[in-house]
């Protein structure tokens, strides 16, 4: 149990749902925003901004390094009815944030 | 309905600045004062001596117990006072898990609870203990059934918080408590933010607070052991507080604490409808007025006088202190862990944005105006700090030096 300072490859949160372990069946994205080294919220602020670069149906992804994205970044598409697809672990640390635009 | 008397000119409210952040202490309770000094006069000598002074001090401190254990619903010699909230809680859960070894060595947390009941798991799992963490919805609170299924037959310890510090949200302890009693576990109620506001609900085998919160002095808390509960003090021995709590009492803190609580609690009981009808008009105005906000946390299971949003592309820390500038005390579930740079884990655990998020917390005696003052300046400073952080991300320098 560790309900902070978590490390980068942690357990989610225990009342979030997992994010798929694997990459599912959803294409690769016509988008990738860099948002590594940035602190929350300007991962989410360039993800607003940009979303709109890519056609509706398509991915874009977010890369990031603040733990808070983890949390963020699902909670941003749930606000905004955005399609989170899901969360990959990047080899040199942080995460990739696959988002489907729906509208 | 007329207004309650603001709190009184000992307290850290100033005629400008409106003070929302009673979550994190409750200003002085004018009656805390007169006996607070009555009894730094009367109440100084040692309580455990048996001379005149000492019987005199050692009277205080049993009228101040009694007093105190009448609001919890417990009985005089199940309460003890420690030195803070955090204290009476590591006591509870280390003394709980200690007394039950034989058992097992199973704690169960909700996600959710004050740090200091997560930092006490953590330290019994350093110590070859088992944790499970019990999840939230995304209103924060805990699932009756889920906490249940938690419960093991080496379980030795459950803990849940009467309410959450950060969003308000009710648990429900009852049932927690009902599954507990059948499951033979004893149940810690960590009850620091409704104590004084909320009726205690029944069912608990250990109880912790803080007087802080309630409008007494800060270095007070209360840690109760429900009779025929089993707990072993995880330090050394000492006679205080019926072996439960060692140092010498602080009488006077206790004293005005128990002041504070009875007549924080009338007060409450005149006032919490009020109190609650404001928090209901920010949880409604704020949405409408804000763009891309968020109020977190249930809306009608909730403490009386806290309300918490979300502000989405705002750094948490720079709208307070907008706030600050513009005269308002609030907190954040970002700030508090800002020393660890890492998410709040309750807003975490809900599942909800972690960013620009503002904690209000409505004192005794809150006045309207304040909050109205409050509502109509807020659209304003979420809109300058976002034109602010969107240029930082264009020009690519860091929101804050």
């Amino acid at each position: 149990m560790r309900f902070r300072g978590r490390a980068k490859n942690g357990a989610p949160p225990a009342g979030a749902a997992p994010p798929p372990a694997a990459e599912p069946a959803a294409p690769p994205p016509v988008l990738v925003i860099d948002a590594l080294g940035r602190k929350c919220p300007i991962p989410i602020i360039m993800l607003a901004e940009r979303i709109r670069e890519v056609p509706v149906g398509q991915i874009v992804a977010v890369l990031a390094d603040d733990a808070a994205a983890r949390t963020d970044v699902p909670a941003w598409c749930r606000m905004k009815s955005q399609d989170f697809v899901w969360e990959e672990t990047l080899q040199q640390g942080g995460w990739g944030f696959h988002i489907r635009r729906t509208y | 309905m007329a207004e309650p008397s603001t709190p009184g000119a000992a307290g850290p409210v100033s005629a400008e600045a409106a003070y929302f952040d009673a979550a994190s202490a409750e200003p002085p309770h004018p009656a805390a004062r007169p006996a607070l000094l009555e009894a730094l006069d009367a109440g100084w000598a040692d309580p455990a001596r048996l001379y005149g002074t000492a019987r005199g001090a050692r009277r205080l401190l049993d009228r101040a117990r009694a007093r105190v254990a009448g609001v919890l619903g417990a009985r005089a010699d199940e309460l003890s006072f420690t030195s803070s909230g955090t204290q009476a809680v590591h006591l509870a859960v280390l003394g709980g898990l200690r007394a039950r070894q034989r058992v097992g060595r199973h704690l169960v947390v909700s996600a959710v609870e004050h740090s200091s009941v997560l930092h006490a798991a953590e330290a019994h799992e350093r110590d070859g203990g088992e944790v499970t963490v019990v999840g939230v919805d995304r209103t924060g609170r805990v699932d009756p059934g889920a906490f249940a299924a938690a419960l093991r037959p080496d379980t030795a310890l459950a803990c849940l918080q009467s309410a959450n510090h950060e969003v308000g949200t009710v648990q429900p302890v009852a049932e927690a408590a009902e599954a507990c009693r059948a499951a033979r576990v004893p149940l810690l109620v960590d009850a620091a933010q409704s104590l004084g506001r909320m009726d205690v609900p029944g069912g608990w085998s250990f109880l912790a607070g803080s007087a802080h919160k309630w409008g007494g002095p800060a270095g007070v808390g209360v840690f109760a052991v429900r009779k025929g509960t089993r707990w072993r003090s995880p330090l050394p021995d000492d006679e205080r507080e019926q072996r439960r709590v060692p140092g010498f009492e602080n009488v006077p803190g206790i004293v005005a604490a128990a002041a504070a609580l009875e007549a924080f609690r009338a007060d409450m009981a005149a006032d919490a409808a009020r109190v609650s009808s404001l928090v209901d008009r920010i949880r409604a105005e704020v949405p409408r007025a804000v763009p891309d906000v968020e109020v977190v946390g249930d809306p009608v299971r909730r403490l009386p006088h806290l309300v918490t949003f979300s502000c989405l592309y705002v750094e948490g820390e720079a709208l307070l202190t907008e706030l600050d500038r513009l005269g308002f005390a609030v907190s954040s579930g970002s700030s508090c862990t800002a020393d660890t740079l890492r998410p709040s884990h309750v807003l975490e655990a809900m599942g909800v944005i972690t960013h620009g998020n503002v904690r209000v917390s409505l004192p005794r005696g809150v006045r309207s105006a304040d909050v109205d003052r409050f509502l109509s300046v807020l659209p304003g400073a979420v809109d300058r700090l976002r034109r602010t952080a969107l240029d930082h991300v264009e020009t690519g320098r860091r929101s804050r030096p």
